[in-house]
């Protein structure tokens, strides 16, 4: 049986991160999987809901809904924006419940739904992963991206010392109280440097932007990047930056 | 001038007219549970808080009792007046507080030590609890003395808190006393010793 | 009406606060040992429970009765209080409650009081208005005494000197302790120190203050949880005992006390069973105080019962566990939340305990405090009473942006934000426009934007926009 599937790729993974969006396209298929990519899809709203801007929020989730009616998945490579549907969306406005119960973040997706751990990934690269905040307290998903992570060849996996330590990104946080949020990332990068990683990963590109803009600033070297793209990294097809 | 009664009982009213019901209390945590050997576990509980414990025979109480002091070196103790007889001994000065002969705060405070019975005693907790009854005394009785010397009966000795709080009736001044006074404010670090009794001995008596 | 001390006087909003705060490193490095700490053994403590989860939805649901039915447990709660001898009075905000303390202060012919540690009566300012009146408040914890000694400010709800280290204290205890000029900075010393020169006070006061964690309305038990002995002295001894508690620590029967006495200790000092709890009802002859009056105290709370989303900061039983996971609390520390609740619980409390003071700085302060969080959710996973503060949080956020005028500037950009996105034609042009954005990067990396994405740009690049978004190669390739 296949599995159709509706990507959400979310705004910021779509304008800034094609690379992701195109790594979950490429993973799911290898998966069997028939991808849909539904053009009426534009943002789920958090920042707004996030920032006080119900109302927008509201318009923004009816959009979001409607776009993705009538497909039985919706996989977005995002834990903050899968949350937001699938946690937030049914107290917004009642046109969004179908679209709710049907979203899956990219990790759960693949561990609870498809059923695998090993994507048969490739990826020789010392490698440390954030738990991102949305992802582990709103949806819930538990160890499932380093069940994944761990099943990959070639990848050694290193832990932070204080995983569920948030990154600092918040949104509209990160600029409404910035050095507040920078203080926060400044302990966060210090973690992921004390692990030798040569790679940070996590389910979510905004906390990414916002680690990965901290680790380029410092040129460390260190290279923030989405767990699906680690997943999609195959010995055939192995990752390379896009230039 | 409108009575503040009656304005604040009128603001609650105002502000919950539009409130759905709420639903009832489910209470399905464990009232009692198997803690295994309750005398055990209440021992280690209070060893836990750095307090001395010991496990004695009823009938040896005097002479363990004797044997806490001396060790001590307690020489001036007070007990509540209907602290049983037997109890006191050794070569201790005692003086017996009730109601009718109130000893004075001060003569508290210069007392070397306090011997005293509790009401119950949780062993999830290490947690005595004392309500001014038999053996007990006022509050100030075993609050002022730098050494508290507490006698526990092996059957007051329940579980858990639930089991606990059903045992007790609230309108009797309660005390629940969990090792001796301690700090957890410079540093978020807990250091025993402060106003309460810094020396809490307890003996369990089976 | 004056106004609500919940927030301190000319404090600046919640960014600027925390600026300076975060430019303290011996106060974050004192943070960050103290919260790593009693993270820790929190944990520890509520993983040794098996039905913690089960605790807390019961307190949760306790809560949630007594404020659905405030008016009946409080009115049950007067006629117990009575019925044993005490004495009930109703304060409608922190002024008229000053009042009446400062008169039951008077009548008992004291000036001179000793306090257990209570956040209601710092919420109201109270020892301020007694030393008005020419009434000293002597504070006997600890923490309280080390904040009032240094004449300093709260910092944290169970520890409010949580920002100073044993030396720091030391300072401070020699500098103010006539008997404490050689003391170490040892906390047994410290500790050592602080009965010494409370001891005195103890035995000869005549009046003491206290707050109330709860108060049981079938019986008219009041409860004190504490540490130190410092309350079982101030609750025995003086005469006479003035309890200012707020409306909703009532809980409606004893049996409720054994989900609280478990759900409290281990969130708060994370441990099994706090030293001493201290349980009475209105006055028991020949033992206590002769005297006892319970202030029940609105101060902004039935204004916040009326909200029924933020009104689940009222289910509060001020453990401090949301603090100490917080992270940015953990950066800024409590002061900069410019009220006596900082931390998560005090981002969604004192807006609301102090709503209605809209204009200037005390106004700007209360708007940015919902602001104060970066939504992490750790707060809710530890609150034992399951407040969902980033639900009130945004609840709260909400309230502020209905009230921005419609020029306000981050209320036009993110309309417009919303319109560019409500259309999927409206939202590929945008990201088109963005495009050019790639000739300011180098080594695909922007370094620099000017304001207001300045405020992203000071600590952290932006990748360069690709050349080709995800939607346009979907077009392209999959069309």
């Amino acid at each position: 049986m296949t599995t159709r599937v509706a990507l959400m790729a979310t705004c910021l993974t779509d304008t800034f991160y094609p690379d992701t969006a195109r790594a979950v396209v490429r993973l799911l298929e290898r998966l069997g999987c028939v991808v849909d990519f539904p053009k009426g899809q534009t943002c789920c709203g958090q920042m707004h809901y996030n920032t006080g801007y119900r109302r927008e929020a509201a318009t923004l989730a009816r959009r979001t809904a409607k776009a993705f009616a009538g497909h039985d998945a919706v996989v977005a490579p995002s834990g903050s924006c899968a949350g937001m549907v699938r946690d937030l969306y049914p107290g917004l406005s009642r046109l969004t419940v179908g679209v709710a119960d049907r979203t899956y973040e990219l990790s759960e997706f693949l561990v609870d739904v498809l059923g695998v751990t090993d994507v048969g990934a490739y990826f020789p690269h010392r490698v440390t992963y954030h738990p991102t905040c949305h992802s582990l307290r709103v949806l819930g998903v538990g160890d499932k991206p380093l069940r994944l992570l761990r099943a990959v060849r070639g990848l050694e996996l290193v832990e932070l010392s204080a995983p569920e330590s948030c990154c600092g990104f918040g949104g509209t946080f990160a600029v409404k109280n910035a050095d507040t949020s920078t203080a926060m990332l400044a302990d966060k990068m210090r973690d992921v440097l004390d692990t030798g990683a040569r790679v940070l990963t996590a389910g979510d590109n905004s906390c990414l932007m916002h680690i990965g803009g901290g680790l380029s600033r410092l040129s460390t070297g260190v290279r923030a990047l989405h767990l699906a793209e680690i997943l999609a990294s195959t010995e055939e097809e192995p990752w390379a930056a896009t230039p | 001038m409108a009575d503040p009664r009656e304005v604040v009982l009128r603001r609650i009213r105002a502000a919950l007219a539009d409130s759905p019901p709420v639903p009832p209390v489910v209470r399905d945590y464990e009232v009692a549970r198997d803690v295994g050997d309750v005398l055990d576990l209440f021992a280690e509980r209070v060893a836990d808080y750095r307090a001395v414990v010991r496990r004695v025979r009823v009938e040896a109480l005097p002479v363990e009792i004797e044997a806490s002091l001396r060790a001590r070196g307690a020489r001036r103790l007070v007990a509540p007046v209907d602290l049983p007889g037997w109890w006191r001994g050794g070569e201790v000065v005692w003086s017996l507080d009730g109601p009718a002969h109130p000893l004075s705060v001060r003569a508290l405070d210069r007392a070397d030590g306090v011997l005293t019975g509790c009401a119950v005693a949780i062993a999830e907790t290490g947690t005595i609890v004392l309500d001014a009854g038999p053996a007990q005394g006022r509050r100030a009785l075993t609050l002022l003395p730098d050494y508290h010397l507490c006698v526990v009966r092996a059957d007051q000795i329940v579980g858990t808190v639930p089991e606990a709080i059903a045992r007790l009736d609230p309108v009797r001044p309660l005390t629940f006393v969990s090792g001796p006074s301690a700090t957890s404010d410079i540093e978020l670090d807990r250091v025993e010793g402060v106003h309460g009794p810094r020396n809490l001995e307890v003996l369990i008596a089976h | 009406m004056g106004r609500n001390p919940v927030t301190w006087l000319g404090s600046p909003a919640f960014p600027s606060a925390a600026r300076t705060a975060l430019a303290d490193v011996q106060l974050r490095g004192n943070l960050a040992h103290a919260t790593g700490t009693i993270r820790g053994k929190r944990a520890a403590a509520v993983a040794e429970l098996p039905d913690w989860e089960r605790l807390r939805l019961a307190g949760e649901a306790i809560k949630d009765d007594v404020l659905a039915n405030l008016d009946t447990y409080l009115t049950r709660l007067e006629s117990q209080v009575r019925a044993r001898g005490g004495v009930v009075h109703w304060a409608r905000d922190a002024a008229e409650a000053n009042a009446i303390v400062l008169r039951l202060v008077r009548e008992a012919q004291a000036s001179e009081v000793v306090k257990v540690k209570s956040m209601a009566t710092a919420e109201i300012g109270l020892n301020e208005a007694l030393a008005e009146g020419g009434v000293s408040a002597i504070e006997t914890d600890l923490a309280e005494l080390i904040v009032q000694l240094g004449d300093d400010r709260p910092s944290h709800i169970l520890v409010p000197a949580i920002h100073r280290n044993r030396a720091e204290i030391r300072d401070i205890f020699r500098a103010t302790m006539p008997h404490a000029a050689q003391v170490s900075d040892r906390p047994a010393d410290l500790a050592e120190a602080a009965r010494a020169h409370l001891r005195s006070k103890f035995l000869t006061a005549k009046v003491a203050i206290s707050g109330a964690n709860f108060a049981v309305a079938d019986t008219g038990s009041v409860v004190v949880v504490e540490s130190e002995g410092n309350g079982r002295m101030c609750l025995t001894l003086p005469d006479t005992l003035i309890t200012v508690m707020g409306l909703e620590k009532v809980v409606p029967t004893w049996r409720d006390l054994e989900v609280f006495l478990q759900l409290l200790p281990r969130s708060s000092t994370a441990e099994r069973m706090n030293p001493y709890t201290s349980v009475w009802t209105g006055v028991t002859p020949g033992d206590g105080p002769r005297a006892f009056h319970l202030v029940l105290l609105d101060n902004g709370r039935t204004a916040t019962l009326a909200d029924r989303v933020g009104r689940q900061a009222l289910r509060c039983i001020r453990c401090s566990a949301c603090l100490n996971v917080c992270p940015v609390y953990e950066r800024t520390g409590g002061q900069a939340y410019g009220s006596v609740y900082p931390g998560p619980i005090g981002a969604i409390l004192t807006p609301q305990l102090g709503a209605g003071t809209d204009d200037g700085p005390t106004g700007k302060l209360l708007r940015s405090l919902p602001y104060a969080s970066s939504l992490c959710g750790a707060c809710f996973e530890v609150c034992p009473v399951r407040i969902d503060i980033p639900e009130v949080l945004v609840h709260l956020r909400n309230r502020t942006v209905q009230e921005k005028p419609a020029y306000d500037p981050e209320a036009v950009a993110m309309a417009a934000a919303s319109w560019v996105m409500a259309s999927p034609r409206r939202f590929r042009l945008a990201q088109r426009l963005l495009g050019p954005l790639r000739l300011l990067a180098r080594g695909g990396r922007i370094r620099r934007l000017p304001w207001p994405a300045s405020r992203w740009t000071d600590s952290r690049d932006v990748p360069a926009p690709p050349k080709e978004t995800f939607s346009a190669w979907w077009r392209r390739t999959r069309g």
